[in-house]
């Protein structure tokens, strides 16, 4: 089984880096964007076949090592 | 005073720690290895800066899930002295010693200048020996030390003294300039800045030599 | 097995006299996997064929050299059983395409090539040349250099201490990204790469091995006509963090005696490393592919031969040694394997599933390698000495001249790298040299690079000459005895007689002030075709020096230290303005002859400095070259925040007097009776010296007539960097 986990920033932690590329964007003319936040995507092979089980042991994972609730928050998608 | 160096993969400032301690304590500092699961006999144990894991992930959040750390918990619940010096300092806030978390630079790019900073508390074995407010230079030289924690937790550390190290010019966008925290029962300091830098004149100052002496005067 | 083609030829960079040397050579059709292998080892990169013959004829001995050109980097003795080893690299075409990783993996890259000797790095260094400032890349690339040279040294945990930072347009399609590294190991643990003796174990360490870099041309071949998109060749990506295992790891191993060769991967891979073992050591070496810890699946013999994956080294050990040292690999979480073994055969035999790839005579790909003596044509030097408005005030000129893009200062570059881990950086950017102290001992190494590419163009060998001269001079002006020198080649198209001349000139240049300084070359690197349209780059041999201080308590900076010493200039002014600074920045043109180096002058100017220093009677020093004299003296009081009143001194008038760039000078500072002392001993010994003036205050002052205040120099010259990073400023030159 693939999964994908998504990690980003909590709304209200500033994010230097989002804030970056939306000047950037602005810059290369991209009007339109707004607030941009940036994070990151980690893809997992599991040898798991039942997602129910799956999506705990992720969320474990998350909390263990993936993010830093601190700071970031996270999202699980089961493929 | 007896003192470890943890190792983690891609530690830098090992050695930098082990000369400072060895310079101010005329001892040996133990090198323990981040997979060994015990400490040895020890007064002060030190995280010390670097890459551990390249930085991969998130500063500081593998090397918090090596074997040592366990050891590390149980010296620092029985009130022995943790120092975590830069990427030591982001090891402890991912193992919750200390609160908060440290984020990319505002700046975005990693600095390395010697920093003024403001010694705000002197009531630890950490800062005793210096004078409160005393102006103090020490090198940063990093890319992620832009301290962040939530309101409530930035004022319970001002309000239970625990904001040790302030920076005078802020070179990263820390939070209320924040430089270097204490915990709750006063025995683990994170900072970004180098003391470990600084107990030479030759190259950069001996700023740095007064932490090292009130960890010498309350731990021999 | 693959029918070789004219076409494959070609696409191989082979041209048809070499490929009929290759047919000779083998008696044979070359299998593909043999076209690839005598395709990068006859490369430019690899043999040198360009420039070998000339290369030849520079110095390589003094008695305290240990090693010189021909290993992996260069080694000298500095005493008590120490030894520094140090090399510089070019790692330009990859910075152009991708700046972040080109830039880190040539740091990673010459990283490897110091320690695989057995030393620890223990500082580094580059030289890098950008386009003009106003040209559309140039802000990105400079970004994305510095963060990659940054982004690996730092999590090395290798100090960055400096290096130099030029804009011109001959480099808006080539910019030149050359990384310095220096090592420190005991003379009784140097590894060389000579794989002795047959039956011993071949072992690969390091990360793994993908398609990473494999040469572009080749993957149009037949071989990879289905090839799907995921197969091109892709950027190389350094992994600072491997690296710094693999440093650990190797330290460790080499701690042992199990070792009897040992050679970084770098370009090509798999195929140089074992060639120039197998070559160096006289044997033959056979392996076998299936046993290469691999990233990708189904790699084919021929990729494998040519990856360019990074962090990774091939080693002998000795026979019954592989569990020692496969304990300590695993123990830093590396891949170790043994992958084949030598052999007396004199012959690089390649297996891969059962099946011979290859099989051929590793003289073929050294000793018979290529060489080529090139035509080149002389040009004569451009001459004359440029006419300038002799009208134009003095400080404003300098004003603009410390915010001019070559002569900013670099602050913004450098505090982006770790410029002080490893707690022994005792200068740091922004002096002469570096200077970083041998660890646990009082005795430091003195570190520079330099090049003027601006006077290499009209006088190739001049030009030479100068780079040697002022790397030398800087050395001297910290108080150290200067060494030896790598030298990193950057030049155009060698198959152009003009390019080629510059070449030819600037390695006698090179090779006539080493002799004159005993300033030998112990290794370096060329980089040649660095063109785009057509037009090549400025001539820019760069060159890394290194010197030793025994003491570094007594070792000069260039701040002032103190109001009311004497200002003193060392060596003639005789106002010497063409190809300068000032004739650039403020009179808009490159014109007239450069300044020449007497170079019995230099040593004799040099070793008076120095004498002052290494017997603690000067602390303040600076030499003076680009931007001229004033320009030093302003150096000086910014870095010191000490202002100084000084008149000129001599023939020249006020500006060639301020601004000239004659060679062989340094400004000194020294209280008063010992200023008088130095004085009557430098005109003792006939050497050219001047009082100017006297610290003190906050203001440079002139002639008494005019002044500006140090902290308006700081400034200019502060502020030019960041605003242009910034996107702040767009600057046009006059």
């Amino acid at each position: 089984m693939k999964a994908r986990v998504f990690v980003t920033l909590k709304n209200g932690v500033l994010d230097p880096q989002g804030k970056a590329i939306g000047h950037a964007l602005n810059g290369l003319g991209f009007g339109s964007v707004g607030e941009v936040r940036q994070g990151k995507v980690i893809d997992l092979e599991l040898s798991e076949s039942d997602p129910a089980k799956a999506k705990a042991s992720l969320k474990d994972m998350c909390e263990k090592l993936l993010a830093n609730t601190v700071i970031e928050k996270y999202e699980i998608e089961i493929k | 005073m007896k003192s470890a160096v943890i190792v983690f993969p891609a530690s830098n400032c090992d050695r930098d720690a082990a000369t400072a301690l060895e310079q101010m304590t005329g001892k040996k500092a133990a090198m323990v290895w981040h997979q060994d699961s015990v400490l040895p006999d020890v007064d002060l144990v030190v995280l010390p800066g670097g890459f551990s894991y390249g930085d991969y992930l998130r500063c500081g959040a593998m090397a918090n899930q090596s074997k040592i750390m366990g050891a590390i918990k149980a010296h620092a619940a029985k009130g022995g002295a943790v120092l975590g010096i830069c990427n030591g300092f982001q090891v402890l806030t991912e193992s919750g010693l200390l609160p908060g978390a440290l984020m990319r630079n505002a700046g975005l790019k990693f600095v390395c200048k010697p920093v003024s900073l403001s010694v705000e508390e002197t009531q630890s074995s950490f800062t005793r020996k210096y004078d409160k407010g005393a102006s103090v230079t020490f090198p940063v030289a990093h890319g992620e030390g832009n301290y962040y924690a939530d309101t409530e937790t930035l004022d319970r550390l001002e309000g239970e003294g625990r904001v040790m190290f302030r920076y005078r010019d802020n070179p990263n966008g820390s939070a209320r300039d924040i430089a270097g925290i204490l915990n709750e029962k006063r025995n683990v300091l994170g900072l970004m800045p180098h003391p470990e830098r600084v107990v030479d004149p030759l190259n950069g100052g001996t700023d740095g030599r007064a932490l090292f002496q009130g960890l010498i005067e309350s731990l021999s | 097995m693959t029918k070789i083609t004219p076409e494959m030829v070609r696409e191989h960079g082979l041209s048809d006299s070499e490929y009929a040397t290759v047919l000779k050579l083998l008696g044979r059709e070359p299998s593909f996997v043999e076209l690839g292998i005598f395709s990068v080892m006859w490369s430019e990169h690899c043999s040198y064929k360009s420039t070998r013959v000339h290369l030849k004829k520079l110095p390589t001995k003094a008695p305290w050299v240990i090693q010189g050109p021909g290993e992996n980097a260069g080694v000298i003795d500095i005493g008590d059983g120490d030894a520094c080893i140090f090399k510089m690299e070019s790692h330009n075409h990859p910075s152009f395409i991708e700046p972040y990783q080109g830039a880190a993996t040539g740091v990673g890259g010459i990283m490897r090539d110091v320690f695989t000797m057995g030393a620890r790095p223990i500082a580094m260094m580059n030289a890098l040349r950008f386009g003009e400032p106003s040209h559309p890349k140039t802000r990105h690339l400079v970004s994305g250099v510095v963060s990659g040279i940054g982004g690996y040294g730092n999590c090395m945990g290798v100090p960055t201490v400096g290096g130099e930072v030029n804009f011109h347009k001959s480099y808006n399609g080539n910019i030149l990204v050359n990384a310095m590294c220096v090592g420190l190991a005991r003379q009784d643990k140097i590894f060389l790469s000579a794989a002795k003796g047959a039956g011993n174990p071949v072992v690969y360490v390091g990360s793994k091995t993908g398609r990473d870099g494999i040469h572009g041309a080749t993957m149009a071949s037949a071989e990879f006509d289905d090839a799907s998109e995921e197969k091109r060749p892709t950027v190389q990506v350094g992994d600072p963090f491997t690296e710094k295992l693999l440093l650990e790891a190797c330290l460790e191993l080499m701690a042992t005696d199990a070792i009897i060769a040992i050679q970084d991967m770098g370009a090509a891979g798999l195929t140089s490393s074992s060639a120039e073992m197998g070559d160096k050591g006289g044997s033959g070496i056979e392996l076998n592919l299936d046993m290469v810890p691999q990233r990708e699946e189904n790699m084919t013999a021929y990729e494998m031969m040519l990856s360019e994956s990074q962090e990774r080294m091939l080693a002998v050990l000795k026979p019954g040694r592989e569990d020692q040292a496969r304990k300590i690999f695993e123990k830093w979480e590396l891949d170790f394997a043994v992958i084949g073994i030598t052999t007396d055969t004199n012959r690089l035999v390649i297996k891969h599933k059962g099946k011979v790839e290859a099989d051929m005579p590793i003289t073929a790909l050294s000793d018979a390698a290529p060489i080529y003596e090139r035509p080149f044509t002389k040009r004569a030097p451009m001459t004359g000495a440029p006419a300038y408005d002799k009208a134009k005030p003095v400080l404003a000129s300098l004003e603009k001249i410390l915010a001019a893009p070559d002569m900013a200062s670099r602050r913004w570059v450098w505090e982006q790298y770790d410029n002080s881990v490893m707690n022994d950086t005792i200068q740091h950017p922004g002096g002469d040299a570096a200077v970083v102290r041998v660890h646990g001992t009082q005795k430091a190494l003195a570190i520079t690079t330099d090049v003027s590419p601006r006077y290499c163009r009209p006088d190739p060998f001049e030009g030479g000459k100068q780079a040697v001269a002022e790397a030398w001079r800087n050395l001297t002006a910290v108080g150290a005895t200067p060494l030896a020198v790598t030298d990193n080649l950057n030049y155009g198209n060698p198959q152009k007689p003009e390019i080629m001349w510059e070449i030819v000139a600037g390695i006698d240049g090179i090779g006539e002030a080493c002799r004159a300084l005993d300033f030998p070359v112990i290794g370096g690197n060329c980089s040649l075709y660095n063109e785009t349209n057509g037009e090549g780059i400025l001539p820019t041999p760069a060159i890394g020096g290194v010197g030793l201080l025994k003491d570094v308590t007594k070792m000069a900076t260039l701040a002032f230290k103190r109001a009311g010493d004497v200002v003193i200039l060392i060596g003639e002014t005789r106002g010497h303005l063409g190809q300068s600074i000032y004739l650039r920045e403020i009179e808009g043109r490159e014109e007239g002859a450069v300044p020449p180096v007497d170079l019995a002058v230099e040593k004799k100017n040099g070793d008076f400095v120095r004498g002052l220093i290494a017997s603690g009677r000067v602390d303040t020093a600076h030499d003076a070259s680009d931007g001229g004299v004033l320009v030093a003296i302003a150096e000086m009081a910014m870095a010191g925040k000490i202002g100084a009143s000084i008149g000129q001194a001599g023939l020249a008038d006020g500006i060639s007097f301020w601004f000239g760039e004659d060679q062989a000078r340094y400004v000194i500072a020294a209280p008063f009776a010992e200023a008088e002392k130095i004085v009557a001993e430098a005109r003792a010994a006939n050497i050219f010296v001047a009082e100017l003036g006297k610290t003190g205050g906050d203001t440079l002052a002139l002639d008494d007539s005019d002044s500006v205040a140090v902290s308006k120099l700081s400034a200019a010259h502060e502020g030019w960097f960041p605003r242009f990073m910034a996107g702040e400023e767009i600057p046009v030159r006059n």
